[in-house]
């Protein structure tokens, strides 16, 4: 998932003409001195892409120079929720009269863009709803370029705290939300002043993902995810892996089949070792499927679980055939292959392997299932 | 919609790798394939069919029903466009990786012309002894066999294993009704159960579903309403925990998106879930009729 940092999300907020908080992003402690000097007593943010940083202590108050180095030399290096704070957001203390909570989100169920909004902000959306459901306003706004003053004044002008200024705002953050193919861009708290303006106090953004290739404006703003050296080798070459705790290696093409394999051997009283799929366009790529699988030592018996649509099963089992006999691995494999291309496939498996491939996806589970023991 | 032998074809894209090995096998199954498009080849013949600049060109000279893309994720909102605009009533999407964004804008411009999307990122529609159209071994009899049964899936292997399961244990499918595994889509899981409701062939419908999202929840609301069996398998039961969306996504979702909260769900609405894809046809035993022989 593209997760980008609080810092990264503001200045695409700047950038569009939404006010945040004066800030500095500090990787060293004494980078931290100099925009204390700067800025004055401030907030100190952990920049890492995950929420509940707060809990966690990854938000701390600064009134001298010498509480915030002190705080700094103990928040770099803190681990949050798996991710190593590497930058601190120093930030001007805001001026906050009511907080408010603002999201604009893809929508599944009225696949367009939903709107929530609510004038109970600071605490997590979670806790709002639990609290008092009929504080959170969810709207699917129309599907546009913009989005339309009258809209957000019949769905939310009849709360007292909006103002013109909160509209304007909105309608900048639908702006942000459509030129970044946001899947979730949330500002909680989005701050009024006791002036009447209007603040960004945190952005939580996430892209999304089949959008990457024309949003060139964030490369290196994106946060890095949390990966086995496995899984980043696993994803370089284009294939999606994830690490579990099992003992039998999986091979499946497409997301649907590879849990459906993960399933039965759970099912079967194994335990999965692995996600590993190679359907869509990566169905070419098993013979760098099979090398990852076998680099993970905790893998006792191999499933192979093809069901071919799109991705043909002869083209992938001849890779994983030809990369089986050169990497020769002393552990035992089971075969299930059905769909396009079977029979090249399994007359392939026949020949080489010297295996017979098995009819039912449930034997070949229960097979390699009992092969890891 | 439910794919007909008359149902006329457009595939767009059917000069490409994919166009041609898929366009061949819908023709040599019996899919009324009238026509492909493709800018840069228009006015050629390809799979012994004309080639358009657009539908708009094609639309003069012939008639279609059904629009089948093979398109590139960045010229699928144009595409659309043109397809919605030349008067298809379908489009079936088989694109991967189109942005989010760009498929809502599709789904604003075919509400605006009364077309129907299947897809994105669907395997396609099987209707077992008439036609085909996408990426389906519609050809293989030991994953397809004319019956009645539908079968819905977001997944195309995992619908094929479903289907593979369902011959082996003497049933046959009404239709194969490939809805996409993208986050968003033109027909979602209760609009397919509608059509497949609709049917008179179908006697019985078996949803797979995965973990994440609500649109097994939602079906199963109209299931509890209609006369004919629904049960369903969804996968997802062992996947670990995490790369869960927003805050506001997990709220909007009701938290609903797990395995186990979605299964109790459907059972409260009266639909039997499988632990795994062979135990489908057991639940759909009790239904003697359904059977082929």
């Amino acid at each position: 998932m593209a997760n980008l940092c609080e810092f990264s999300g503001k200045k695409l907020l700047a950038s569009t003409g939404i006010k945040v908080p004066k800030g500095k992003l500090a990787t060293t402690v004494d980078e931290v001195t100099t925009a204390f000097r700067e800025i004055g007593p401030c907030v100190l943010k952990a920049q890492v892409p995950t929420g509940k940083r707060g809990k966690s202590g990854g938000i701390r108050k600064a009134d001298s120079l010498e509480e915030a180095t002190n705080l700094a030399g103990s928040m770099f290096g803190m681990d949050i929720a798996g991710h190593e704070v590497k930058q601190i957001l120093l930030e001007e203390v805001a001026d906050i009269a009511t907080e408010c909570y603002v999201a604009i989100m893809n929508d599944t169920r009225t696949k367009g863009p939903m709107l929530v909004f609510s004038t109970m902000g600071g605490m997590d959306v979670e806790e709002i709803s639990q609290q008092d459901p009929s504080q959170m306003i969810f709207k699917p706004i129309p599907f546009s370029d913009t989005i339309s003053r009258n809209f957000l004044k019949e769905t939310i002008g009849h709360l007292p705290l909006v103002s013109d200024k909160m509209i304007d705002t909105i309608q900048l953050l639908y702006q942000v939300y459509r030129s970044n193919d946001a899947e979730l861009l949330e500002i909680n708290p989005l701050v009024i002043t006791s002036d009447g303006d209007i603040i960004a106090l945190d952005c939580k953004f996430i892209l999304d993902d089949s959008s990457i290739y024309r949003q060139e404006q964030l490369e290196g703003e994106i946060a890095s995810e949390i990966q086995t050296e496995l899984e980043m080798r696993a994803s370089r070459s284009g294939l999606k892996y994830i690490e579990l705790d099992g003992n039998v290696g999986v091979i499946a093409n497409g997301a649907g089949l590879t849990m459906t394999s993960m399933d039965a051997i759970t099912y079967f009283g194994g335990k999965p070792a692995n996600f590993l799929e190679i359907g869509g366009e990566a169905y070419t790529k098993s013979r760098e499927a099979l090398e990852i699988l076998l680099q993970n030592p905790n893998v006792k018996s191999i499933l192979v679980n093809f069901c071919g649509a799109f991705a043909r099963t002869d083209v992938m089992t001849e890779g994983i055939v030809k990369a089986w006999k050169e990497l020769e691995p002393d552990i035992p494999v089971f075969f299930s292959i059905n769909g396009t291309g079977y029979l090249e496939a399994i007359a392939m498996v026949r020949e080489e392997l010297n295996l017979e491939p098995h009819d039912l996806m449930d034997d070949a589970v229960i097979k390699a299932v009992e092969a890891a023991g | 919609m439910i794919l007909r032998k008359q149902h006329c074809v457009l595939i767009f894209g059917i000069t490409g790798k994919q166009g041609t090995f898929w366009g061949a096998e819908m023709i040599k199954y019996g899919t009324n394939v009238v026509g492909g498009v493709n800018p840069r080849k228009a006015g050629q013949d390809h799979l012994g069919l004309p080639v358009y600049a657009s539908a708009s060109h094609a639309a003069l000279d012939l008639d279609f029903h059904t629009a089948l893309f093979f398109v590139p994720p960045a010229a699928c909102k144009q595409a659309t466009r043109d397809a919605c605009e030349a008067g298809a009533k379908v489009v079936i999407c088989l694109t991967e990786h189109i942005p989010v964004q760009d498929v809502m804008e599709m789904i604003t411009i075919a509400r605006l012309n009364g077309t129907q999307i299947i897809g994105p990122n669907t395997a396609g529609m099987v209707t077992p002894g008439e036609a085909f159209a996408g990426i389906m071994p519609g050809f293989n009899n030991k994953v397809f066999k004319e019956g009645s049964i539908g079968v819905i899936s977001r997944s195309g292997s995992l619908g094929t294993l479903v289907c593979l399961n369902l011959v082996q244990s003497g049933f046959g499918q009404s239709t194969f009704y490939g809805i996409g595994g993208d986050p968003i889509i033109g027909t979602d899981t209760r609009e397919a159960l509608k059509h497949l409701y609709e049917d008179e062939k179908t006697k019985a419908i078996v949803i797979c579903g995965e973990i994440g999202g609500t649109a097994e929840e939602e079906a199963s609301e109209f299931a509890r309403t209609i006369d004919k069996p629904v049960v369903a398998f969804i996968a997802g039961k062992s996947s670990p925990e995490g790369k869960k969306m927003g805050h506001a996504g997990a709220i909007v979702s009701g938290n609903s998106g797990s395995y186990k909260a979605k299964r109790s769900y459907l059972e409260k609405n009266g639909i039997q879930v499988a632990d795994i894809p062979s135990q489908v046809p057991g639940l759909l035993k009790s239904n003697d009729e359904l059977r082929l022989q």
